[in-house]
């Protein structure tokens, strides 16, 4: 099962929509130069498909070990791992004062996209880390982040975050885990599921963020702090000193992501597990947040990798099979078949479309952290909020659906487990879910991200669209059908207008029943206006001899995303604004089960 | 010690290569291109030896387009210390004579002790430059490299021939090229490779060593493989004897 990291339309995305000249003009991003920044991709690619890739066959069939609350990863983790260490891949973005490279957040979108795509339970490791790393660098003392940055940054030391507990998951407000104070630290007691990576073989430090609540802490969300639980307490010198009164106590069986261990995390059994507050007490949820919005990128771009993923591996079985023939009689790969094309056409046209929308927010996020001017950075941190849930959601929903036309390429080997196309279903079906799932993430876009601003940040986005729009019917040349592009553009920025006008007007549940309905209208309408840029480049490239296989590909897949997925927005659109009160007519009586 | 790694920009491994429509040579427009994967073996084998404290210094030169700048800074990113571009860009492939004419000008300049070259470019794999730089200099020359160690003004390299392995041993200055098991390339870290962008490299034209690298060899055709033909089935031993004899087989 090789990965081919997709460089050529990563740096198609990076220079041509997501403006990496400009990005390289940001104060702290210098070096990101377009060549350097393809001289990274490049090395990237050859990690993530020499190293990781082959191990992500071999993590799925093994699966861990578990004994004695150890947990073993799969043969060849651990070196893989190591590698990723030395090769400096750990945590690209981190600021150069604590050992990290100070990439920007667009780069790194490249970089997760590639190694999730290569091995995705393998990439949630360093994912992790880096936002432990974003917490502490964030909100924690100068002391702490002397003492843990370091060894974060370079991948020595891993990190977890610690939130759920069994009667709080997608509800925070429940959580219990107690935190006491006790000189200059606080001792910790609870219990946390579904901690990914909360232990494991690869690294000699694990540093968990956990959620706690202090004894005076008020009820709720706002009595929520956070900590910072080392398994091994480091010395003054940072070395892993005396192990703390923490342990897993079960990893879970799943239905992907095998060779990611979630654990059960016991916190002071032994009288307490000695952690450090992390910034002010009761402000744990906010800057849990803060980091969640990375992680939730982080998470779209697994979605985008395993869409890839699964799409090369679709594309190579479809060269490959022969079954029936042409019509001279000569044998013919099922690549022949109109319907294969379909669903190929299905998966490569949105996974480019998502690939476009998840690198735009994250070229966001580095122009909110790092333009000069605060309009600048006002305008794009508002972007970044509202393309996050989209991003999130819409890339892991198409991850699974690419993942599962994968599997139908393949017929009925793709049923059986040795193709590996299943694998991409299984590993593709926690992302829905994980940091927030669709419906979560459908909730922050209706309600945090456009009623709550009463629409500006989407109304500056539909204002962008339509730009494109005008600039497509300027459009000239045999390349593409410019007007149907333009009217798709068009038709895309007015049904977002309409859904925010309507969302801004309503104050009952309607919005709530219709979120996931909205969310998708979002993707898929901001997916139009992502391909109608693409198609204006690619048409631009043409014109100048650069890159026109890839080009006129890009072109052909902008042609089927207008003929074959845009034309869903309109039954999406409708379904969002009349169906959601037959939704809210459902009674639960209506599910009543047969005795 | 100074060793001396010639590289060059190819058309990548994974490329499926196809041929010119009119047969003049092999289609370069819009295919990737990387470092010819010897000269990756070659520049893990400099820089190996500047580990071990035998060499002093590891300096990349790429004879070619501008572009063979990225492959240059491929090599600094692997470990070497500085490059020198020689920018050639005539459309076609600068022959082995001119190359080693080119290198034997760069060498009297470097003034190496080694000069360490993959065997062959996996382009027109035509296995002799190595072979002509020796010549030019009148060094010794150790070909086909899958052991190398330099010690006491020597090499002694394990050579990958025809039916085995043969152990020579050349004074310095000396010539090696080598072959695909030498060494396993590394991978190039994320701060070599922000680091290899500060490092020094010089740009030069051939003719700034006055050598002609005008073509002497005319390229008559290039063209594919021929397609397999379908095959036929037979129903015995005799049959088959008869086919073969009918083909003038056997």
């Amino acid at each position: 099962m090789t990965y081919v990291a997709p460089t050529e339309d990563m740096m198609f995305v990076l220079e041509e929509l997501c403006g990496l000249d400009e990005i390289a003009h940001l104060p702290g991003l210098e070096d990101a130069t377009p060549d350097m920044v393809s001289a990274i991709l490049e090395e990237a690619g050859k990690f993530a498909g020499d190293v990781l890739g082959p191990l992500n066959c071999v993590g799925d069939q093994a699966g861990l070990g578990f004994a004695k609350g150890e947990v073993t990863t799969p043969e060849g983790w651990r070196a893989a791992y190591e590698t990723l260490v030395e090769m400096g891949w750990n945590a690209p973005t981190a600021s150069p004062d604590h050992g990290g490279m100070g990439l920007p957040e667009v780069v790194n979108a490249a970089i997760l996209e590639m190694f999730n795509g290569a091995n995705t339970a393998f990439q949630l490791c360093p994912l992790l880390t880096q936002g432990a790393i974003e917490a502490i660098n964030g909100y924690a003392s100068d002391d702490l982040k002397a003492l843990y940055l370091p060894k974060l940054v370079t991948g020595e030391w891993t990190g977890t975050m610690n939130l759920t507990e069994p009667q709080a998951g997608s509800d925070l407000a429940a959580i219990r885990s107690k935190a006491v104070p006790e000189g200059d630290h606080y001792r910790i007691s609870g219990q946390k599921i579904f901690i990914t990576y909360g232990e494991h073989d690869m690294a000699e430090n694990i540093v968990h963020l956990v959620l706690a609540r202090l004894p005076d802490a008020p009820a709720g969300v706002k009595g929520i702090s956070l900590f910072i639980v080392p398994k091994f307490i480091p010395d003054a010198e940072g070395a892993p000193g005396a192990r703390n009164d923490l342990r897993c106590v079960s990893i879970e069986h799943k239905l992907g992501i095998h060779a990611s261990p979630t654990c059960t995390m016991s916190y002071g059994d032994e009288g307490g597990a000695i952690g450090y507050l992390v910034g002010e007490p009761h402000k744990g949820l906010p800057y849990m947040f803060t980091m969640m919005n990375n992680a939730r990128l982080g998470v779209g771009l697994q979605g985008v990798g395993i869409s890839e993923a699964a799409t090369q591996h679709a594309v190579r079985y479809a060269m490959d099979r022969v079954q029936g023939g042409t019509p001279e009689g000569t044998e013919a790969t099922i690549m022949g078949h109109p319907d294969i094309r379909r669903m190929l056409g299905l998966m490569k046209a949105r996974t480019e479309a998502a690939r476009a929308l998840a690198f735009l927010a994250a070229r966001s996020l580095d122009f909110a952290h790092r333009a000069e001017d605060d309009e600048t950075r006002g305008l794009h941190q508002r972007r970044v909020d509202l393309l996050i849930p989209v991003a999130k959601a819409w890339s892991t929903e198409l991850s699974v659906h690419a993942a599962s036309l994968g599997v139908q390429i393949h017929g009925g080997m793709g049923y059986i487990e040795e193709t590996g196309a299943a694998q991409h279903l299984r590993d593709a079906r926690i992302t829905t879910i994980y940091e927030g799932t669709t419906g979560i993430q459908a909730l922050d876009l209706v309600g945090r991200k456009i009623k709550r601003d009463n629409g500006t940040a989407a109304r500056e986005l539909v204002a962008e669209m339509e730009a494109t729009a005008e600039a497509l019917k300027t459009c000239q040349g045999g390349e593409a059908d410019w007007p149907a592009l333009a009217t798709m553009v068009e038709e895309a920025a007015g049904i977002v207008g309409d859904l925010t006008d309507w969302l801004v007007a309503q104050n009952g549940s309607e919005p709530l029943s219709a979120a996931v309905n909205i969310l998708e209208t979002f993707g898929v309408c901001l997916g139009a206006w992502v391909m109608g840029d693409a198609a204006m480049a690619a048409a631009r490239r043409i014109s100048e001899d650069r890159g026109v296989p890839h080009a006129k590909a890009k072109l052909n897949m902008v042609r089927f995303y207008a003929t074959n997925v845009f034309p869903t927005a309109a039954a999406l659109h409708a379904i969002a604004k009349s169906g959601n009160r037959a939704t809210l007519a459902l009674e639960a009586s209506d599910f009543a089960l047969a005795v | 010690m100074k060793v001396l790694v010639p590289v060059k920009r190819v058309i990548d491994y994974n490329v499926k290569v196809k041929v010119k429509a009119d047969g003049t040579g092999v289609d370069l427009a819009n295919v990737k291109m990387s470092m010819n994967p010897f000269d990756e073996i070659s520049v893990e084998a400099a820089i190996r030896l500047k580990e071990a404290g035998v060499a002093s210094e590891v300096v990349i030169v790429s004879i070619g387009e501008k572009k063979s700048v990225d492959t240059i800074r491929n090599a600094l990113a692997m470990g070497a210390d500085r490059g020198i571009l020689i920018e050639e860009d005539q459309g076609v492939d600068i022959e082995p004579l001119a190359v080693a004419k080119i290198l034997a000008k760069v060498v009297e300049e470097e003034a190496p002790e080694l000069v360490i070259l993959g065997k062959q470019a996996i382009d027109n794999d035509m296995n002799a430059t190595g072979q002509m730089l020796a010549a030019l200099l009148g060094w010794g020359q150790a070909t086909f490299a899958s052991e190398m160690e330099i010690a006491d003004g020597k090499a002694v390299v394990t050579r990958e021939v025809d039916g085995g392995l043969q152990t020579i041993s050349t004074p310095l200055p000396a010539i090696v090229t080598t072959d695909l098991r030498l060494n396993e390339p590394r991978y190039a870290s994320l701060p070599n490779i922000m680091k290899a962008k500060k490092k020094p490299l010089d740009e030069k034209t051939a003719a700034d060593y006055g050598v002609d690298t005008s073509p002497r060899l005319t390229v008559v055709t290039t063209e594919e493989p021929a397609a397999r033909e379908a095959g036929i089935k037979v129903g015995s031993v005799d049959e088959l004897v008869a086919k073969l004899k009918e083909g003038g087989l056997v």
